[in-house]
C-alpha cells in the first residue's frame, strides 16, 4: 500500500514526510537541529525512549495553545512548526535552567565531564547564570556496586535507563520511585542495586546522558599494579574493544585499531599483552564440543538431553537466567566465558610454563562490558581466594588511561599481541557482534561433525541487527536449527518458548546488549546513533575476513594448549578449568 | 430474580414504588402538618444521612438508637429507619429527616434519638431545638424546601442522594432507575444513544468540560473487539467530595450510565477507578454492582437483548495526578501513575491499548436522567454553552458548608451569599477559589459572573471538578497560592521538568516571600516561571498548576507587593512579618505572660509594664491568649 505523504512547514520550509513521522525526525531530515535530552532512538532495535518529559525539544505549532514536544508529536497535514521563536527559546532556556538548578555543579570531577549531554546543551544554549539556583537539591546516597555506580543526585530523570532495564532488557531492576521533586530512579522500595535482579549489563550506563550512572572505575587500581615491581601484570582485550576504542581518539566509528591497541597497552607498561580472542577460540572448542555431544546424544535417541543449548559467554545473560529462569540452569552450556577461560589458562598453563607464582600474577581484562567486572569477582572463578581475572576495565576506562598517559594513540606503530595467548582466528574476532559466537561455533561444529571442510565460512544468515534471528544449517543430512537473540527482552522470548516446550532450535546464542558486545555497556557512548553500532559491526566482520585462519579449531596455539595441557575438549582438566556451574538467584 | 424484560423491570418498580411514596418532597402537602402515629399517621419513614461526613459524627449510631426505640415502643411495623446518601447540608450534620412531613433535623446526636421517636414520630410534636434556625430571621425552619441553602439548588446529579437507600437497588429502580438503559437497549441504536448525549450538551464534569457525546463518539469510531468504559472516581482536589457523595448516595446511577455508554461505544467491560481511601463509596459501589448482577442488569445478555456488560472496581492509592485520564489508565494497568502524551487519546489507545472512554463520576450521574427526561429538558437548563447543573463542594469561610448543585449560569454571588449564607462571623469576602489546584482565585468583581466553563476560564480560573473554597479578609492570598502550589509540588508525578522542578522553585520563591525575604524581582520570576510551566508541562495538571499563583498575582498584586516592599501581611497570616507587642498603657505587670512564655522572651518587674524580646520570641501566641487585659497584640 502506498503511504500518503504529509505536508507541513518547519521554520517556513515546506517538508513532506511519511504519516507518523515526529516533528523531531521531520526537522532532522531537513537539517534543522532541535535539542533533545530524554529522547533516544536506536533505529532498527527496540531501543526507543521518548517520554516527552524533559521538554527541551518543545516547538511552537501554529494554532496550538501550548508548546509541543517535537520528539513525541506526530506531524499532521498543514502543520506549521516553528522551532526557533523567542517563545520557544525562552521556554527551552528556562527548562534547562530548571534542570541545572537541581544538578550538582561538580563537572570538574564528574566521570561524564566532556561526554555529558547536559553539559553540551548548557554550552549550546550558552547558560552561564543560574537564576533558579539556591533552592533545595535532591539528596540521595551514592551506591557503588562492583560494576555500576549510581549517583542519583545527578539524575535528570530522562528515564532512558528505565526504558533500557524494563522495556528493552525486561530485567526490571530499576524504575521511577517517589513522586514530584522526590522522584528518583531506583530498585523497588529503594533497595540497593546490588540486591536487585540487576544483571550489570550496563545498558543503563550506556544511555545515561549525564553522570548519574557510570562504571566502577578500575584505572587507579591498574596504575598502582603497573607501578608495583613485584607484580607481573598481563592484559587481555576483548574482540569488541578494537573496533570501538578508536572513536575515543577521533577516529570514525568502525575504525579497526587492533595494532595500535596492542601498542598502547604495551606502552602503558603491561608485561604481556594478550588477546581474549585466544580464549574465544578455546570457548568454541569447548562449547562446540558440548553442542556436538548433546546433538549426538539427541540423534542417538536420548530423550533427556537438554536442547537447545544456550551460549554462556555473556555474563549479563548468565545473571539474567540465574535470576529469572532458575528452573532452566541445566540448559546453557557450562563453558566459561572467554574472559574467564583466559584467566584460568593464564594462571595455570601459562604461569606454570613461565614459572610465575599465581599470587604475583595480575590478569587484567579490557572489556566492552560492565558485567565482566562482576563476573571476574564471582567466587567460583577464584582459587584460594585469588581470582583468575583480577579485574576488568571498560573500553572507556582504557581510553581514559591512554589519554592520561599522554600516549598519542593515532600515531602509534602497530604492534602484535604476545604469544601464545595472543594468537587467534577470525572466528574469535566475530564474538564481538551478535550472531558471531554462533557463526564461529557453526564453522567448527560443521567440520568436526561432518568431517568435511566448509566451502564458505561466512554464515551471513546469522548476522544482522534483527532482535531475534534464526537459521538452519545442513550438517550433512541433519538440519541444525539455530536461533540468535540480542537484548535480554528478546532472549526472554526464546527462553519462554523453551520453558513452554515450543522451541524449534538446537542451539541459541544470546548476548545481553543490543548489537552484541559492540553495543556493550562499557563501550564509547553511542548517544543514540545506530550508525555507530552498525559501523562497529561491519568492522568486526572485516577483521574476521582479514584473518589468515578463520576457524577456531585451526588455531595452532589452541591445538598446542590441548596437546600440552588439557588433553581434549571436555576432558577432566578442561572441565575443572574451563567450565562452571550456575546458581539460583531468584530469591 | 433475574430481569429478562422491560416488564420485569416495571414489575420491580411497581413493587418498590410504595416505599418511596412517603418521600415525595414535591407534593404540596409535604411539610404542611406534623405527622405522628398518635395523630393517626399510618406510616412514617425516618431518613438518616449515611454519607461519610455524617457517619463521622456517628449517624450510624443515631440510626441504630432510633431502630432500638421503635422496637422498644412497639412501632417498628409502622416506622422505618432508612439510611440514605448525603443531604448536602454538611455544616449542620448529622441530618435526620422525617417523612412524610419533611422535617429536617440538624446536628442530631445519639442522645436525641429517643426524643425524636417519642415526641415526633409517636407524639406528633416536632423537636424544636433540633430544627434549623434561619440566621437572618432567627426563625426555625422545619422543612428543607424553605431553607435558603436548598432554595436555589437544582438536583440532577444528586437527584437520589439523601432520598433513596443506596444499598437497595429496588429504590433506585422505583426512581425510574435502569429504565434509561432499558430504553437504550430496546429502542435506540448506539448511534442514537450518542446523539442523545450530544444533544443534551453535557460536558465533562471532571474539569476540562469536553463534550461527553463527542468523547463517546470518538470511542465508538475506534475499531476494536475489546473496548473499555472507565469511571474516573479519583477525586483529589483539596476539600472536594462531590464524586464521593454521588458514589455513596446513588451508586446505581453510575452503573446504569456506564452500561449505556458500553452499549453506545461497543464495550463489554467497565472499570471504576476509585481511591482506596473512599471505603464507604467502595462498599456502596460493590453492593450496587452485586445487586445489579443478581437482577441481571449487569452481566451477560442484559434484558434479553444480547448486550453484555460488567463492571469491576480498581483501587487507586490516592495520587492527585491519577485523575488525569492517561495516568489513571496507567495506574489501572499496574504501571506508575504517570500521564503520557496525547495523542494517542484513550478513545483510540487506552487501557491495555484498547479504545477506552473515561468519564468522571458526576458526568456519569447525569446520563440516566438525560434519557429519562430527554436531552431537550437537560439542555434547557444552564447557559448557552454549559448545560445542566454543576455540583460544588462549598467550603471555607462560609456559613453553609456543604454539597450543592446549581444550574449552570448561577452567579458566584448567589452561591456564596444565598446558598452559602454569606461569610462566617460577618467578615468581609475576599476571594473564592474554584477549580482546585488547577483553578484560580476570583474576587469581589467576579461575583456576578455566571458559573459556566467559559466564564470561569475567562476570569482566570476554571470549573474544575467542583471544589469551591471561600476566603475572607483573614486569608493571606500569598499563603493561599502557596497552599495550592504546595499541594501541586507534593502531588506532581515528577515526570516532566517544568512541573517537577519548576513548581518546586516557584514554591521556594513563595516561601521566601512569606518569610519576609521576597523582592520585586521574585514576583517577576514567579510570573515568568508560571508562564513557562503553562507552556511546557506535559499534562493538563502541570499546564494548569501555576493558575493559583497567576490568578492571585493578577487579582491581588497589591498584597504581593505589600509582602515584598513593606514586609507586611494584611491578613496577619505571615508570622515572620508580625510582632507580638505589649501595650504599656494596658499592661499591669501581672507577669502571667512571662510565666507562660515558652521561650522566656518576656521580661519585666512585677506591677510594671512588660516587654517582649523580639529576638527570642517564637511567635507562638501563648502570651496573647493568656493576657486577661488584652494588652498584647499582633501587628
Amino acid at each position: 500500500m502506498e503511504q500518503k505523504l504529509i505536508n507541513l512547514t518547519i521554520d517556513n520550509r515546506p517538508v513532506s514526510v511519511e504519516n507518523g513521522t515526529t516533528i523531531l525526525d521531520a526537522a532532522k531530515a531537513c537539517g534543522i537541529d532541535i535539542p533533545t535530552l530524554c529522547h533516544i532512538n536506536l533505529e532498527g532495535t527496540c531501543v526507543n525512549n521518548h517520554p516527552a518529559s524533559c521538554r527541551l525539544c518543545v516547538v511552537e505549532v501554529a494554532g496550538r495553545r501550548n508548546l509541543a514536544p517535537a520528539c513525541a508529536t506526530a506531524c499532521t497535514e498543514g502543520m506549521e512548526v516553528h522551532t526557533n521563536t523567542i517563545r520557544v527559546l525562552n521556554a527551552r532556556r528556562t527548562v534547562l535552567e530548571l534542570i541545572l538548578s537541581n544538578h550538582p555543579h561538580d563537572c570538574l570531577v564528574c566521570a561524564k565531564s566532556g561526554n555529558c549531554e547536559l553539559q553540551n546543551l548548557t554550552r549550546k544554549l550558552k547558560i552561564q547564570e543560574a537564576p533558579y539556583e539556591g533552592g533545595e537539591k535532591s539528596c540521595f546516597e551514592v551506591e557503588k556496586t562492583v560494576s555500576i555506580i549510581r549517583d542519583m543526585n545527578k539524575c535528570i530523570l530522562c528515564r532512558r535507563c528505565e526504558t533500557m532495564c524494563n522495556d528493552v532488557q525486561t530485567v526490571g531492576a530499576i524504575g521511577a520511585r517517589g513522586r514530584g521533586f522526590e522522584t528518583t530512579i531506583s530498585p523497588a522500595f529503594g533497595n540497593k542495586l546490588a540486591d536487585s535482579e540487576c544483571t550489570y549489563c550496563g545498558q543503563c550506563v550506556a544511555v545515561c546522558p549525564v553522570g548519574a550512572l557510570t562504571e566502577k572505575d578500575n584505572t587507579g587500581k591498574l596504575i598502582r599494579d603497573l607501578a608495583n615491581p613485584n607484580k607481573v601484570v598481563i592484559v587481555q582485550t576483548a574482540p569488541a574493544v578494537r573496533v570501538a576504542i578508536g572513536e575515543e581518539f577521533g577516529n570514525p566509528a568502525g575504525t579497526i585499531v587492533t595494532g595500535k591497541l596492542a601498542a598502547a597497552l604495551r606502552k602503558l607498561g603491561f608485561d604481556y599483552v594478550f588477546d581474549t580472542d585466544f580464549a574465544a577460540d578455546l570457548t568454541i572448542m569447548e562449547e562446540g564440543s558440548e553442542l556436538l555431544g548433546r546433538l549426538n546424544a539427541f540423534l542417538a535417541g536420548d530423550k533427556n538431553v537438554h536442547l537447545p543449548i544456550l551460549t554462556s559467554c555473556c555474563p549479563a545473560w548468565v545473571n539474567f537466567f540465574e535470576h529469572q529462569f532458575p528452573d532452566m540452569l541445566n540448559i546453557p552450556s557450562t563453558a566459561r566465558s572467554p574472559q574467564q577461560m583466559f584467566g584460568s589458562i593464564a594462571k595455570t598453563y601459562w604461569a606454570e610454563k613461565m614459572g610465575i607464582a599465581r599470587e604475583k600474577l595480575i590478569v587484567v581484562s579490557v572489556m566492552p562490558c560492565l558485567a565482566k567486572k562482576y563476573e571476574c569477582g564471582r567466587e567460583e572463578f577464584k582459587v584460594n581466594g585469588n581470582p583468575d581475572v583480577d579485574y576488568s576495565l571498560s573500553t572507556r576506562e582504557l581510553a581514559a588511561l591512554i589519554k592520561e598517559a599522554n600516549i598519542d594513540f593515532n600515531a602509534l606503530e602497530d604492534s602484535d599481541f604476545d604469544l601464545p595467548l595472543g594468537a587467534s582466528t577470525g572466528a574469535a574476532a566475530i564474538f564481538g557482534a551478535t550472531g558471531g559466537v554462533m557463526e564461529a561455533a557453526l564453522r567448527t561444529a560443521y567440520e568436526l561433525h561432518t568431517g568435511k571442510t566448509l566451502g564458505k565460512v561466512d554464515f551471513t544468515e546469522v548476522r544482522g541487527l534483527e532482535g531475534i534471528r534464526k537459521a538452519s544449517v545442513d550438517m550433512d543430512g541433519f538440519e541444525l536449527k539455530v536461533g540468535i537473540a540480542h537484548g535480554l527482552g528478546n532472549a526472554r522470548k526464546l527462553l519462554e518458548d523453551i520453558r513452554a516446550g515450543k522451541s524449534e532450535f538446537h542451539a541459541i546464542e544470546i548476548m545481553a546488549c543490543p548489537g552484541g558486545c559492540i553495543g556493550g555497556g562499557g563501550q564509547p557512548l553511542h548517544h543514540g546513533n545506530i550508525e555507530i553500532i552498525k559501523a562497529r559491526s561491519n568492522a568486526i566482520y572485516r577483521e574476521d575476513a582479514g584473518k589468515p585462519i578463520r576457524k577456531s579449531h585451526e588455531n595452532p596455539y589452541i591445538k598446542q594448549l590441548y596437546e600440552e595441557y588439557l588433553g581434549k575438549p571436555l576432558s577432566e582438566k578442561s572441565h575443572a578449568l574451563l567450565h562452571t556451574k550456575y546458581f539460583d538467584k531468584s530469591e | 430474580m433475574k430481569i429478562s424484560s422491560l416488564k420485569d423491570l416495571e414489575q420491580i418498580k411497581a413493587t418498590a414504588l410504595p416505599r418511596l411514596e412517603l418521600r415525595n418532597e414535591t407534593s404540596p402537602e409535604t411539610g404542611a402538618e406534623t405527622c405522628g402515629l398518635e395523630k393517626g399517621t399510618a406510616r412514617i419513614q425516618v431518613l438518616t444521612c449515611g454519607g461519610t461526613g455524617c457517619k463521622a459524627s456517628d449517624s450510624a449510631g443515631i440510626a441504630k438508637a432510633m431502630q432500638e426505640c421503635i422496637e422498644r415502643f412497639g412501632v417498628a411495623d409502622k416506622v422505618e429507619i432508612i439510611t440514605t446518601g448525603c443531604f448536602g447540608f454538611c455544616e449542620k450534620g448529622p441530618i435526620v429527616k422525617v417523612m412524610p412531613d419533611n422535617t429536617f433535623y440538624t446536628k442530631v446526636t445519639v442522645k436525641d434519638a429517643e426524643e425524636i421517636i417519642k415526641e415526633h414520630i409517636i407524639g406528633g410534636r416536632r423537636v424544636q431545638r433540633l430544627l434549623y434556625t434561619d440566621p437572618e430571621t432567627n426563625v426555625a425552619v422545619s422543612d428543607s424546601k424553605h431553607m435558603n441553602f436548598y432554595r436555589k439548588q437544582v438536583r440532577i446529579a444528586l437527584r437520589n442522594c439523601g432520598l433513596i437507600d443506596p444499598e437497595n437497588i429496588n429504590e433506585y429502580i422505583a426512581r425510574d432507575g435502569y429504565f434509561a438503559l432499558a430504553d437504550c437497549l430496546l429502542h435506540k441504536t448506539p448511534g442514537e444513544v450518542i446523539d442523545t448525549v450530544k444533544q443534551s450538551g453535557l460536558r465533562g464534569r471532571g474539569g476540562a468540560g469536553f463534550p461527553t457525546g463527542n468523547k463517546w463518539d470518538f470511542a465508538s469510531r475506534s475499531n476494536s473487539d475489546i473496548k473499555y468504559v472507565v469511571c474516573n472516581a479519583d477525586e483529589g482536589d483539596p476539600g472536594a467530595f462531590m464524586d464521593r457523595s454521588i458514589m455513596e448516595g446513588d451508586p446505581n446511577s453510575i452503573i446504569e450510565a456506564m452500561a449505556i455508554c458500553g452499549y453506545a461505544i461497543g464495550a463489554k467491560y467497565g472499570l471504576i477507578y476509585v481511591r482506596a481511601e473512599y471505603p464507604l463509596a467502595i462498599h456502596r459501589l460493590n453492593t450496587a454492582i452485586s445487586q445489579a448482577r443478581e437482577l441481571g442488569l449487569l452481566g451477560e445478555n442484559i434484558l434479553g437483548t444480547g448486550f453484555s456488560f460488567d463492571i469491576t472496581i480498581r483501587y487507586g492509592a490516592g495520587a492527585f495526578v491519577c485523575g488525569e485520564e492517561t495516568a489513571l489508565i496507567h495506574s489501572m494497568e499496574g504501571k506508575r501513575g504517570e500521564p503520557t502524551l496525547k495523542p494517542p487519546f484513550p478513545a483510540v489507545e487506552g487501557y491495555k491499548k484498547y479504545p477506552t472512554n473515561v468519564n468522571n463520576v458526576e458526568t456519569w450521574a447525569n446520563i440516566p436522567v438525560i434519557f429519562q427526561k430527554g436531552p431537550q429538558w437537560f439542555s434547557s437548563i444552564g447557559t448557552e454553552k454549559s448545560k445542566g447543573t454543576k455540583v460544588f463542594a462549598l467550603a471555607g469561610k462560609i456559613n453553609n458548608v456543604g454539597l450543592i448543585e446549581v444550574p449552570m449560569g448561577t452567579t458566584l454571588r448567589e452561591v456564596i451569599y444565598e446558598i452559602g449564607g454569606g461569610i462566617k462571623d460577618g467578615k468581609k469576602f475576599k476571594a473564592v477559589q474554584t477549580g482546585g489546584p488547577s483553578g484560580g482565585c476570583l474576587t469581589e468583581k467576579h461575583l456576578d459572573i455566571p458559573i459556566d466553563y467559559e466564564s470561569l476560564g475567562a476570569a482566570g480560573s476554571m470549573m474544575g471538578s467542583g471544589g469551591m473554597i471561600v476566603m475572607d479578609e483573614d486569608n493571606c492570598m500569598v499563603q493561599v497560592a502557596r497552599f495550592y502550589l504546595g499541594f501541586i509540588v507534593e502531588e506532581s508525578c515528577g515526570k516532566c521538568v517544568p512541573c517537577r522542578i519548576g513548581n518546586k522553585r516557584m514554591l521556594e520563591i513563595l516561601d521566601k516571600i512569606v518569610a519576609g525575604k521576597g523582592t520585586e524581582e521574585d514576583l517577576e520570576k514567579l510570573e515568568e516561571l508560571a508562564q513557562v510551566i503553562k507552556d511546557t508541562a506535559l499534562c493538563g495538571l502541570g499546564q494548569t498548576s501555576p493558575n493559583p499563583v497567576l490568578s492571585t498575582l493578577a487579582n491581588f498584586k497589591d498584597e504581593y507587593l505589600e509582602h515584598v516592599r513593606e514586609k507586611k501581611c494584611r491578613a496577619k497570616q505571615c508570622m515572620s512579618m508580625l510582632e507580638y507587642t505589649i501595650d504599656p498603657q494596658k499592661c499591669i505587670g501581672c507577669h502571667l505572660c512571662a510565666k507562660k512564655c515558652p521561650a522566656e522572651a518576656i521580661a519585666g518587674e512585677l506591677k510594671q509594664p512588660h516587654t517582649i524580646d523580639q529576638n527570642k520570641c517564637i511567635k507562638c501566641g501563648t502570651c496573647l491568649s493568656n493576657c486577661r487585659l488584652h494588652a498584647i497584640s499582633l501587628k
